[in-house]
């Protein structure tokens, strides 16, 4: 029963320090593959034989990036005893664990990619499951928030136009999406069929979000939901458009160039952020969609927070 | 505490015969390095038949201008330098030459195992530059790696027929070598630490092999007569092929024309 759990804002400021640090992780790593600076450290987990070698070049964004892995696997230990001291729900329990296998696989991925020169199905595997752990600890920090714990906005399912399963596709097609652009930007495959993965993903996108808002309007969260997830899909074309632009551009730089360095590692952040929105519309969903009025069973401090 | 004592294992046995078995499935013959390199040969050339094959790398076209290395961002680096440097990714000669392209006979050789020597190929790291740019080298020759930077280095043999590697080297290193265990042409080293830094290597299996320089010919010495394939490399304008025929101590000439 969520009514059990009381709203802790520490662990909800840390659950969103933890998504902050993952999304910084994100762009850490982004950086380091638009610089070309994967293999600058060629050990692991060691640097150069050091915890601190210097931070040069290349190695300024390989080791920073370890840098900031370890501090984010250091948040999810953290977030995980932490959940398991105040927090009641057994699911969110079992989340915090999937986030730290997460985080230690994501590791070991990453220790492999530069041991074993970057195959690509291993670096893009790293890049995927960057992604899929930055929506696991949004999601996080969605569940240990004051609304969550509030309860759900029910809103009945129109079944003429169904919406369950049907917001089920967009984090789907996306993922699938971004793991097609992780195998592009590890020169796996040609930059074409992540381009025509983009049409198809930017139709399921916008055909659930029009649903929702057009036929689940009286429902404040799932329509702020879906137009956040609309304006980051279309942010995320123009940053797709400059980014592959760019790489036109300076196809034959001696050197990564920073402007296309910056719309690229843009265009790898703010795909992050559209998984998350729709993983986070997908759950909303399938809350508020035939859910029961929770109000008796809320808090006097859940209520004063709603109104 | 004798409870604690290991009791020794009665399946061992037949565990470690499976394993020998398993281990001599599909392999009848004894693995040897050897094997192979004893079945042609020893390479041999006679002095008083042998010529020389040289030519020019010619390039027709206007020449493009080579971007500046922009190396601010690595202060250590930019000190080596007195002015800027250049990418030597196409380096056109003012006599209108190409420079760094690879040169090495493709086939006509008869069979041979020509042994390496034992003097070193040297790849420096100097001001966060390769020096050479282009090199040759023999299968099973040593490679030495220098780094004479005051700055980390990484170098990454990027082959697809040889085994890749990745070392480090650090500052004022000690040498590190390498070998090649067949023949490639050309094999890619990168430094990401920094990224403008990119050398070639080609690894063949014989000596004759050549690099055009700065006034764009090449000369390949002491090669047994003969009618050869002769093929040049260039890391950016890809390949050419040419055939000459070299009559016992005689010399030919073989001109190759790139363009853009």
């Amino acid at each position: 029963m969520e009514s059990e759990n009381r709203y802790h804002p520490g662990l909800y400021r840390w659950s969103v320090l933890l998504a902050c640090g993952t999304l910084l992780l994100v762009v850490a790593g982004a950086m380091v593959t638009s610089r070309d600076a994967g293999l600058s450290v060629p050990d692991w987990p060691l640097s150069y034989g050091k915890l601190m070698p210097q931070m040069e070049g290349g190695i300024l964004y390989e080791h920073g990036h370890r840098m900031i892995a370890t501090t984010v696997g250091l948040l999810t230990i953290v977030s995980l005893v932490w959940i398991f001291r105040v927090d009641r729900r057994a699911w969110l329990r079992k989340l915090a664990v999937v986030a730290l296998l997460a985080v230690i696989v994501q590791g070991v991925l990453g220790g492999l990619t530069v041991l074993l020169l970057l195959p690509w199905w291993i670096s893009s595997s790293h890049a995927t499951l960057a992604q899929l752990f930055f929506s696991t600890t949004v999601a996080m920090a969605l569940f240990t928030s004051r609304p969550w714990l509030a309860g759900a906005s029910p809103i009945p399912e129109q079944p003429e136009y169904p919406i369950r399963f049907a917001s089920l596709a967009a984090p789907i097609v996306i993922v699938g999406q971004l793991f097609l652009g992780a195998a592009v930007r590890h020169k796996a495959i040609g930059s074409i069929y992540h381009i025509c993965g983009a049409p198809l993903v930017a139709g399921v996108v916008f055909w659930v979000s029009m649903r929702i808002l057009q036929h689940y309007a009286p429902n404040r969260e799932l329509v702020f939901g879906a137009k956040a997830l609309m304006t980051i899909t279309l942010v995320q074309i123009f940053l797709g458009i400059a980014a592959y632009m760019t790489r036109i551009a300076y196809a034959d730089a001696v050197q990564p160039m920073p402007l296309m360095v910056t719309f690229t590692v843009l265009h790898v952040a703010v795909g992050a952020l559209t998984l998350a929105t729709s993983v986070i519309l997908a759950i909303l969903v399938r809350r508020n969609l035939g859910a029961t009025v929770a109000m008796p069973a809320m808090t006097a401090e859940a209520i004063s927070a709603r109104s | 505490m004798s409870e604690w004592k290991l009791k020794p294992v009665p399946t061992a046995k037949p565990f470690f015969l499976l394993i020998f078995l398993l281990a001599g499935c599909g392999n009848t013959t004894p693995p040897s390095p050897e094997r192979g390199k004893t079945a042609l040969p020893e390479g041999h050339v006679d002095p008083v038949t042998a010529g020389t094959i040289t030519g020019r790398i010619l390039f027709h076209g206007t020449p493009p201008v080579m971007p500046v290395i922009d190396m601010s961002s690595n202060p250590s680096c930019q000190r080596e330098h007195k002015g800027q440097v250049r990418a030597q990714t196409v380096v056109v000669n003012s006599n209108g030459t190409l420079r760094n392209a690879f040169v090495w006979i493709k086939s006509g050789l008869p069979p041979a195992h020509w042994s390496p020597p034992a003097e070193t190929v040297k790849l420096a790291q100097n001001g966060c530059i390769y020096e050479p740019h282009v090199e040759g080298i023999m299968v099973g020759q040593q490679l030495e790696i220098l780094n004479d930077d005051p700055v980390n280095h990484n170098v990454h043999a990027e082959s697809q027929i040889n085994a890749a590697w990745n070392i480090s080297e650090p500052p004022r290193a000690e040498h590190s070598f390498r070998k090649f265990t067949a023949p490639e042409v050309l094999i890619p080293v990168s430094c990401s630490v920094h990224p403008w830094m990119r050398s070639y290597l080609g690894v063949v299996p014989h000596p004759f092999f050549a690099v055009s320089g700065e006034d764009g010919t090449f000369t390949i010495p002491v090669v047994p007569p003969g009618t050869y394939t002769i093929e040049v490399v260039h890391e950016k304008l890809g390949k050419k092929e040419g055939t000459v025929t070299l009559t016992p101590g005689g010399s030919a000439t073989l001109d190759f024309t790139y363009g853009i």
